[in-house]
């Protein structure tokens, strides 16, 4: 009998859960290494400028320090030498160059690391380096820059986009144009950021990261240091959230390496909490307008959205703000502009839903705003503009069920109770206000390779170089394998997050089922063939597409005893094991002829108290038209996740510069606010769960990015239905609404 | 962090002479603030004098009144039956702070000398008078949206961060104090003090002086009372504006009224004249507004709290109306 909940669809409970919390998961920072020694990082008092001089004397001299490693004494980077920094590795290297030169790009930049035998000394010794700047005026401020916005030059999708006519939403009956902010964001996962870097010989190099990617951060070790891939090992099997700060190699990875050799001992590096506002990335302060315009029944004639995006003054970051404007509604006339606005601060880096999270923000707020402009119900506006096929590209959709979505979520939240008139319903003395928007990004799937190993016990061994930042990965996999052959999941084992084994993609833009689980998926049927062709005459010539894979075996399902166990048919051939590893990759003209979307809904309903202006979500529905759910269990808590993390958007979450300084004043957990328990309402998870027949072969689509893109702005829909306040700047906090 | 000596205090009078005698000793309780404050190189003590194990962690009846030992938790006093029968105000304004996590540790004490959580008191690369004498204040033209609206002074508009305090100096608590001259009695309203030109100083302790307990007299605020704390997150975050607020009643007349207000000054704010404007009124939403209005004198906004100036007198009514009983 096969267990429903260990095969595709099932609700089977994570494969590593009892490791995460009985302390068994062993993370980066927790390896033990011989010899092994600390780095705590010296920031940069300045935002722009040169180091004249640093003094480390008095670190040196602090007890138990081994090194202070500066600009002036750090062993010679390849790459930096060659000046290559942010150009290998697809943009994710190390993009600044730090320890290499004098110059200071941002505040909070490290500008010295200092090794110690214990992490308190290396702290205290830290904060004996004191450094003289040359110190240049600086700019951090996005909307005092927006006019030295850039036209990205890395990104070909994000140059200007016109459809139809240009700003035709002008001359429409009904129209509107407004400015949307989002502040900075920063990740914030609970483990915080590092690497462990050790030597073993002068060109081998062995990591112990937290990355989103064993390959990319192995390839980018490799291409900065000039080695061999086969020379650098990365080990990173358990990652305590990443949301995306992960998926590139941070400038102070490279200096722990360098670290380790200056010292000739491993270094391990973890930053502090300060540290993950300044030195690793954050989704980016974004300032957005959006045009949009309809007939007074409703029919959108025209949307125009811009967007100015924060970035470094060293490399440059983009993301697809603007994209979801292009397709998600029917509409003949649409432009968009993407500017990058290069400042004195930290690159950005993708932060779940990257791009669209920040851009629904903008097209589901305006929407809505249209919405109340024609007394027109926001899901009615929506289903009127439904797009039948993806209208930038003028493909079909792969699958499209957003339409069921807005139903199922206007039934679970209530929809009917909710009153068009805004400030117009009042319960416990709140005011109270329903909202909704609609998510979207593109369902990838990139090539990838697993090996599928059948033991002679009959356990099966699955690896590829995946990463499980927390989504479930693991579990996923396993129940794919699983599926496939017809093995209890206990039987199965799935290696990842080790740079040695077969390629797997970065887990980033929702895309490891599709990608790992397909590859997975096909090397686990090629497996089952080739047992099923050295079975012999035991399934009695049965015919091969009728065959049954259950419990091991491989069985006739007319004639039960002609049946065969996996490692009886190893044994009969004398073979210990039998091993395919298989590349697995969606067919380029595949990916031509259709429009490969996720979709998500959300639905709130808020509270407002009057005199305070304090929101609090009462009820929140998330759906997902994601495919086929291959653990509907994990795909719950990674929407609720989402859900979550759309809360902290809406509502709490803003990293503040002051300008003056260039300096975050709440680069702490006190003061930057990601929501609490007492923040969270019952969220009520549904599935559309309708098997998309084009993306891979379970027919799943991502859900990892969907969970939060549109949460935000249902949020401020909500608010907006309580209290006839619309705030275009998030978060929504009590002072904007008193 | 720099390295620090530590050691345990068996009695009150060995931890003040070891604090006397050096001169960057400092006492530890539950270290929920001071620990923040050594690893982030705000305060870097050479020595800590552990006297969280001292005797003064009961809550005892004192005649009419209570006496809270200085050591007793936060959970604890929150918790404690007389304290939640006689005194609930302050279990309220105990809960609406911090976390569990940190009641659990944190004492009345500490709680009571918790340094303010302005950001360029904690960052050392930045001017701050309270924690650099002298180097300017980087808040007053900085991001200043959780600062004060009253008791500034040029050098300082940092706020007091405490929940548990507002209560108490509405509740005409005393504190206990045992130094090096013996011991003394702080009205509570005077143990904070305002920033004026020193403002690296909280409060008026003198050095080694060691609070012991705090007192509450009897009170006839057993029933109409409430704690509004107004804040960015529902928990585990400081408060925009708080508001304790503290009714008797004789039928529908308010016979007296406690108000006091947090996150809007230096030091816990008690509203005396807002107080007196009640007495005698009818429980109405005119009067609270009255009062309201007269609380709010002399308060002044900076680039990023005006809205406190909204915010504060709308909580103040709001939280006088459920301790009347006018809303839920």
């Amino acid at each position: 009998m096969k267990n429903k909940d260990e095969m595709i669809g099932g609700r089977m409970s994570r494969v590593d859960a009892v490791l995460k919390v009985t302390g068994g998961a062993t993370y980066f920072a927790e390896y033990e290494v011989p010899n092994l020694v600390y780095g705590v990082l010296v920031p940069s008092t300045i935002t722009k400028g040169r180091i004249k001089n640093i003094d480390t004397k008095k670190a040196e001299n602090a007890p138990g320090v081994l090194a202070v490693l500066t600009h002036l004494n750090a062993p010679k980077v390849p790459a930096y030498e060659a000046k290559e920094a942010s150009k290998t590795s697809s943009g994710r290297g190390p993009g600044l160059m730090a320890f290499h030169n004098a110059d200071v790009h941002f505040n909070g930049q490290p500008i010295a690391l200092v090794v110690a035998d214990t992490f308190e000394r290396a702290t205290y010794a830290a904060s004996l380096v004191k450094a003289d700047y040359q110190e240049e005026k600086h700019q951090t401020e996005l909307k005092a820059n927006l006019a030295k916005g850039n036209v990205p030059s890395t990104n070909k999708s994000l140059q200007d986009y016109q459809r139809g006519e240009k700003d035709a939403y002008k001359t429409a009956p009904v129209n509107l144009e407004e400015e949307y902010v989002l502040p900075t964001e920063v990740h914030n996962p609970m483990e915080l950021h590092g690497i462990l870097a050790q030597w073993d010989g002068p060109d081998r190099i062995t990591v112990y990261a937290k990355t989103q990617g064993v390959k990319m951060t192995q390839q980018v070790i490799a291409d900065t240091f000039k080695l061999p891939k086969e020379n650098v090992q990365v080990h990173s099997q358990f990652v305590g959230g990443a949301f995306g700060m992960s998926l590139r190699v941070w400038p102070h990875e490279i200096a722990t390496i360098l670290a380790a050799k200056k010292v000739n001992r491993p270094v391990k590096l973890v930053i502090t909490r300060n540290e993950m506002f300044t030195i690793a990335g954050y989704r980016p302060h974004t300032h957005q307008k959006v045009g949009i315009g309809a007939t007074k029944e409703g029919k959108i004639l025209g949307i125009s959205h811009w967007a100015h995006v924060q970035n470094s003054n060293y490399e440059e970051f983009t993301e697809a703000t603007v994209a979801m404007t292009k397709f998600m509604y029917q509409i003949p006339n649409v432009n968009t502009t993407y500017r990058v606005v290069p400042l004195d601060i930290c690159s950005p880096v993708p932060m779940r839903g990257p791009g669209e999270a920040t851009g629904a923000f903008a097209l589901e707020s305006a929407i809505d705003e249209l919405s109340y402009a024609l007394n027109m119900d926001p899901i009615e506006l929506r289903l009127l503009n439904y797009p039948e096929k993806d209208p930038e590209r003028d493909l079909p959709w792969s699958s499209n069920y957003v339409r069921d979505a807005y139903q199922m979520g206007a039934d679970k939240i209530g929809w009917s109770s909710r009153s068009n008139t805004p400030k117009s319903k009042m319960e416990d003395g709140m005011w109270v206000g329903y909202g909704m928007a609609t998510g979207t990004f593109g369902a990838h799937r990139r090539p990838a390779t697993a090996r599928a190993c059948m033991n002679g016990d009959g356990t099966l061994l699955v690896q590829s170089a995946a990463s499980d930042i927390g989504p479930g990965t693991g579990t996923a996999i396993v129940q794919i394998a699983a599926e496939v052959m017809g093995i209890p999941a206990a039987k199965i084992r799935f290696d990842l997050g080790e740079s040695n084994l077969p390629d797997a993609p970065i887990q980033g833009g929702s895309a490891t089922v599709a990608s790992v689980g397909s590859a997975v998926h096909d090397a686990c049927l090629e497996l089952r063939q080739k047992l099923v062709e050295l079975s012999g005459n035991a399934l009695k010539n049965a015919k091969v597409e009728t065959l049954v894979y259950e419990d091991g075996k491989i069985s006739s399902p007319k004639d039960r005893s002609a049946s065969i166990s996996y490692a009886e048919v190893l044994k009969r051939n004398n073979l210990p094991k039998l091993e395919v590893t298989k590349e697995s990759k969606l067919e380029e003209e595949q990916q031509k002829k259709f429009a490969m979307y996720s979709f998500s809904v959300h639905f709130v309903k808020v509270h407002v108290h009057p005199a305070t202006g304090v929101v609090k979500v009462k009820h929140a529905v998330a759906l997902a038209d994601a495919g086929t759910i291959v653990n509907r269990k994990t795909a719950s808590s990674q929407m609720m996740g989402g859900a979550v993390g759309g809360i902290g958007m809406a509502l709490t979450e803003e990293a503040i510069i002051d300008h003056r300084f260039g300096r975050y004043v709440n680069n702490n957990f006190a003061d930057y606010h990601v929501p609490v328990n007492a923040d969270v309402p019952d969220i009520d998870v549904l599935f559309v769960d309708k098997k998309d027949p084009y993306t891979n072969p379970m027919g799943s689509k991502g859900l990892g990015e969907i969970a939060i893109i549109g949460m935000a702005p249902a949020i401020a829909n909500a608010v907006y239905n309580a209290t006839g306040k619309r705030v275009r700047e998030l978060p929504i906090t009590p002072d904007k609404l008193i | 962090m720099k390295a620090f000596q530590y050691v345990r205090s068996t009695t009150a009078k060995s931890a003040i002479e070891a604090v006397v005698k050096d001169p960057s000793a400092m006492f530890l309780a539950g270290g929920t603030n001071l620990v923040d404050l050594m690893k982030r190189g705000v305060t870097e003590p050479d020595k800590l004098i552990d006297i969280s194990r001292l005797p003064y962690n009961k809550i005892e009846k004192e005649g009419s009144g209570v006496r809270i030992g200085a050591m007793a938790l936060n959970s604890q006093v929150a918790d404690d039956k007389l304290i939640q029968e006689k005194w609930p105000l302050l279990s309220l304004a105990l809960n609406a702070g911090a976390s569990a996590q940190l009641r659990n540790k944190a004492t009345v004490g500490g709680n009571m000398l918790q340094r303010t959580r302005c950001g360029y008191f904690y960052d050392t690369a930045m001017d701050c008078n309270k924690r650099e004498p002298g180097s300017g204040c980087g808040a007053k033209e900085g991001y200043n949206r959780m600062h004060a609206i009253f008791g500034t002074s040029e050098h300082c508009i940092a706020v007091h961060p405490s929940d548990m305090c507002i209560a108490l100096v509405a509740l005409d608590a005393t504190v206990r104090v045992q130094g090096p001259k013996g011991e003394r009695t702080i009205p509570f309203a005077d143990f904070h003090r305002l920033p004026g030109d020193h403002p690296e100083k909280d409060n008026t302790l003198e050095k080694g002086e060691l609070i012991t307990a705090v007192t509450i007299p009897d009170s006839p605020y057993t029933k109409n009372v409430h704690y509004l704390k107004v804040r960015d997150r529902s928990s585990y975050a400081f408060a925009l504006v708080s508001v304790a607020a503290a009714l008797e009643l004789d039928g529908k007349t308010i016979k007296s009224a406690r108000l006091a207000m947090g996150g809007v000054a230096h030091k816990p704010w008690r509203l005396l004249e807002a107080e007196k404007s009640l007495v005698g009124q009818s429980v109405s939403e005119a009067a609270f507004q009255k009062a309201a209005e007269v609380a709010m004198t002399g308060a002044k906004g900076y680039e990023y709290n005006a809205f406190k100036l909204k915010l504060a007198p709308n909580s103040i009514v709001e939280a006088l109306k459920i301790a009347a009983g006018l809303t839920a």
